[in-house]
Parts: C-alpha cells; structure tokens; sequence
C-alpha cells in the first residue's frame, strides 16, 4: 500500500492538491508532498493528474 | 508598531496589517488594489519567485472582459497583449468546422507573465506591499476568527496579524481550508489542464482561437490553440473524468494533426486543474474570504478565470472595507450575497449547460454542427440565450433530447 510520485514527470501545478479531501497534499518548493497520517490513499489525486505522476497503489506491497 | 525587513532595501514589513491576500494572480491583486485604493494597509504575498509565471493559463481574454479589468486597474498596457484575435473556429469530430468572424478585434491572448506583473504593480502603487517568493504555509487562528497568517521567507518564519485575510490563492484553496472553510471540489467539477507554448506552427488563421470537439480528443472537454504570434500559440487541452492522463490526449492530437505541428517547437510547458464549477454558496468566515479559482469562480464552459478572479477580488474589496471600517466582521458575509447576486446566477446557469454539452456524443456533437451558425455558438458559449437555442435544436429530431435540457 502507498504511492509513487514521479518526480521527473510531476509539474508542481497542484491539481492533486485541489482535490485531495483530506488536505494531505502540499505543493512545496521542490514538489508535491504526501502526508502519510492523513492520506487515506483514495487516490483521487491520480484521477486528476493531468500528465499522470502519481500511482496510488491501494494493496500489495508499498510502493513507496 | 514593530516591524521586518525581509530585504535591507525597499519597503518595511509591518507585524500587523488591515489586510493580507494570499496569491498574486488577478484575484489577489484586484482586492489588494481596490483595499489600498480606499487607503487600507494591505500586504500581499505570493509563493513563486515571480507573479505571473508559469501560467496556468491558455491566456484568452474577450474585448468585454479587458473592458472590465480596466475599469478596476486602469488602461492595459500594449505589452501585455501577446495578439488579437477577431474570431474563433469550431471543430466538430468529424472535422467539419463552424466559423465566427467578428470582423474585427473581439479579444486577444495575454502575456501573462507580463500582465500579472503589471496588475501586481498597480496595486502596490496604489499602495499595498507585494513581496513575492514569500509562501503563505499557516493561517493563526483565535478561536473561530481568523487573524493573520505565518509566512517563510527564505526559510524564515513570520507572524504577520491582520483583521481579514484573502485566500487568493488559486485552484489548490489550501489557506481557507486550513483555516477551516471547506472548499475542496469534487474531481468532477476539477478538470486537468495540459499545454504547450508552441513555436512555428503552421496556423489556419493566426488571428483566430480554434478549438477541437470529440470524446476521441478531449473527453469531456476540447483541445485549444490560441495564437500569441503568427506561428505562435498556447496549445492545450483541458479534460474530466478520463482513465488516461490530459497529456496523453494531447501529445495524441499534436502527432495526429502533422499540417500544423510537423515543424513546430515546444517553448513552454503547462499544467494544472481548472475548477469548472461547484460554486461555493459560502466563501466567507470571521476575518477570511476566499477570492478566484480558490473559490471555484470559473466560467464552466470555457475555463477561463481571469475576468470572474478580478470581479470577485473587486467586491471583495469593497466589502471588507467596509467590514473594518465598521469593525464589524459580519458584514463580510455580504460578499458571498453581492457575488451570487452579481455572478454566481449567471455562472451557475452555464454550469448547467456545460453538464449537459460534456455529455453530447460525437454523433450529437457533429450534428450540433451541422445546425448552429456563428452567432449562435457565441451565445452558447456564453451561456447566453439558451432559450433561443433550445428552439433552433428542437427542430432536428437527434437532438431533441438536447434542446430540451436548454429549455
């Protein structure tokens, strides 16, 4: 259980963060950061990725 | 009262201030002038090292909406026009096209590290203190109230107090949520925006926007190209709901499309999330109010937010003032009334439509096509005259059901 961030991808444009309910997303200096006490990994931030960074991966072994 | 310098030059860094707005997009600077126009101390901080850029932004403004942006910041300034523009061409899936000529200049395509700067400039000569690469990463709170925020300069942090804060801080809403308002949109009314700034291409007509309809090319959503130059143009696609990423679509359509893409260059690469509706009915609490795509106020149809951030800023503005000059912080609710009165109405009527257009098939959309005229798509995409449109579409048997959702 976990995600990947693809860190040569990602833009730093914050869609993810626009829609994440749990406000565990931060646009930071040098990328996104997830908050792993208050991501619940319902993954709806890689919906929204517009060139798909993020991989929320909700069985299995971490990803992280 | 004490005070910071942030730099050994320039403008001092008060502890306190009537105002803070967060963001130094149009929204934020809108409020922060209109603030510091009636003579409130307004500081305005934003993240990035310079306002403006990148753009999250396919940079189209219409004649009207610069007309009203003028009437809050003055005369635009030449330089921050990139081109203009007297028309736009309408693609159908199936190619067939709906053109609309104005005949003359009907808007233009901004430089938007230039323009964000300049309306950044009008409000600090109005008064306010801008300081950018300064982020915003904690509201202070008493209570319910809001009451300042905490800042980081270079890594060093401040406390700076105020009796209103401004979340203008753009589609990912982050200060009014930490303060407690939930703005959070659903991942339906978020669409994901990708695009390039592309050189020596080969344009149909450079002073016309095209954009390109189909479930094929932009699910739920259509590819643009908007010309800064005669061979130059914001080429972007803005899409919802989609298993497969914004970037896939559009890659897909520059390589399908080689007459205008088969020498050309990319310059510039954006992306972001555009709300495209769910309104907020309150975008206020006790010493905040939410201002722009913060606050979802984006026209649904085509995503644009620059004219509906600087309205919002406006009025706000004019209510916080009042607010403090009372001391009485219940009147900010009255922001959320003037801008439900003013364009939350009209803007939730094209929400409506556009969850009726971002359903259509290809099928229904080619049809569309074949039915409408210029003028007609101008109004639709204005959300204007839905009515009138309803008519024409009801006499074409396949999309009845269409025209009886405008009606």
């Amino acid at each position: 259980m976990g995600w990947t961030i693809d860190r040569e991808k990602c833009l730093k444009c914050g869609a993810c963060v626009s829609v994440c309910p749990f406000l565990a997303l931060e646009l930071k200096d040098d990328g996104i950061k997830i908050d792993r006490n208050k991501c619940t990994l319902c993954g709806i931030c890689e919906k929204v990725c517009p060139v798909g960074a993020i991989k929320v991966n909700k069985g299995g072994k971490s990803a992280r | 009262m004490e005070q910071l310098r942030l730099i050994k030059v320039g403008r001092v860094l008060d502890k306190e201030y009537d105002v803070v707005v967060v963001g130094g997009g149009p929204g934020g600077s809108s409020t922060a002038k209109t603030l510091a126009d009636k003579g409130l101390r307004v500081a305005l901080f934003e993240k990035r090292p310079s306002i403006g850029s990148e753009k999250r932004c396919a940079e189209g403004l219409s004649i009207g909406s610069i007309k009203i942006i003028e009437d809050i910041f003055g005369k635009v300034p030449k330089k921050c026009f990139a081109r203009m523009i007297n028309g736009a061409i309408v693609y159908a899936p199936n190619g067939k096209n709906v053109l609309v000529d104005f005949g003359k200049d009907a808007g233009a395509i901004m430089e938007r590290k230039i323009f964000d700067k300049w309306l950044a400039m009008q409000a600090s000569k109005a008064g306010a203190y801008v300081q950018s690469k300064t982020e915003v990463y904690d509201v202070i709170k008493e209570g319910n109230s809001v009451r300042g925020v905490m800042i980081n300069f270079e890594g060093k942090k401040y406390e700076i107090r105020s009796k209103v804060v401004v979340a203008a801080d753009g589609v990912e809403s982050t200060v009014a949520r930490k303060a407690g308002l939930n703005t959070t949109n659903k991942l339906i009314n978020i669409d994901s925006g990708y695009q390039y700034e592309m050189s020596n291409l080969k344009l149909k007509d450079s002073k016309k926007i095209e954009i390109f309809m189909g479930n094929e090319i932009a699910p739920r959503g259509y590819v643009w190209i908007f010309p800064k130059g005669k061979d130059v143009a914001n080429v972007g696609i803005g899409i919802a709901m989609s298993k497969k990423p914004a970037r896939y679509y559009l890659d897909k359509f520059i390589e399908e499309n080689p007459k205008i893409f088969s020498e050309s260059s990319i310059i510039e690469v954006n992306s972001g999330g555009i709300p495209v509706g769910g309104f907020l009915e309150n975008m206020v609490m006790d010493g905040l109010v939410v201002v722009g795509d913060a606050a979802h106020q984006v026209n649904p149809i085509h995503g644009g937010g620059m004219k509906e951030a600087t309205i919002a800023g406006n009025i706000a503005g004019e209510v916080i003032y009042r607010a403090i000059k009372k001391n009485n912080m219940s009147i900010l609710k009255k922001y959320n009334k003037l801008w439900w009165k003013e364009r939350g109405k009209h803007l939730r009527k094209v929400e409506r439509l556009r969850e009726v257009v971002e359903k259509l098939s290809d099928d229904e959309l080619n049809k569309l096509a074949d039915v409408l005229k210029g003028e007609d798509l101008i109004e639709f995409s204005r959300g204007e005259r839905l009515l009138k449109l309803g008519k024409i579409l009801i006499k074409n048997p396949d999309l009845i059901q269409l025209a009886k959702k405008l009606m």
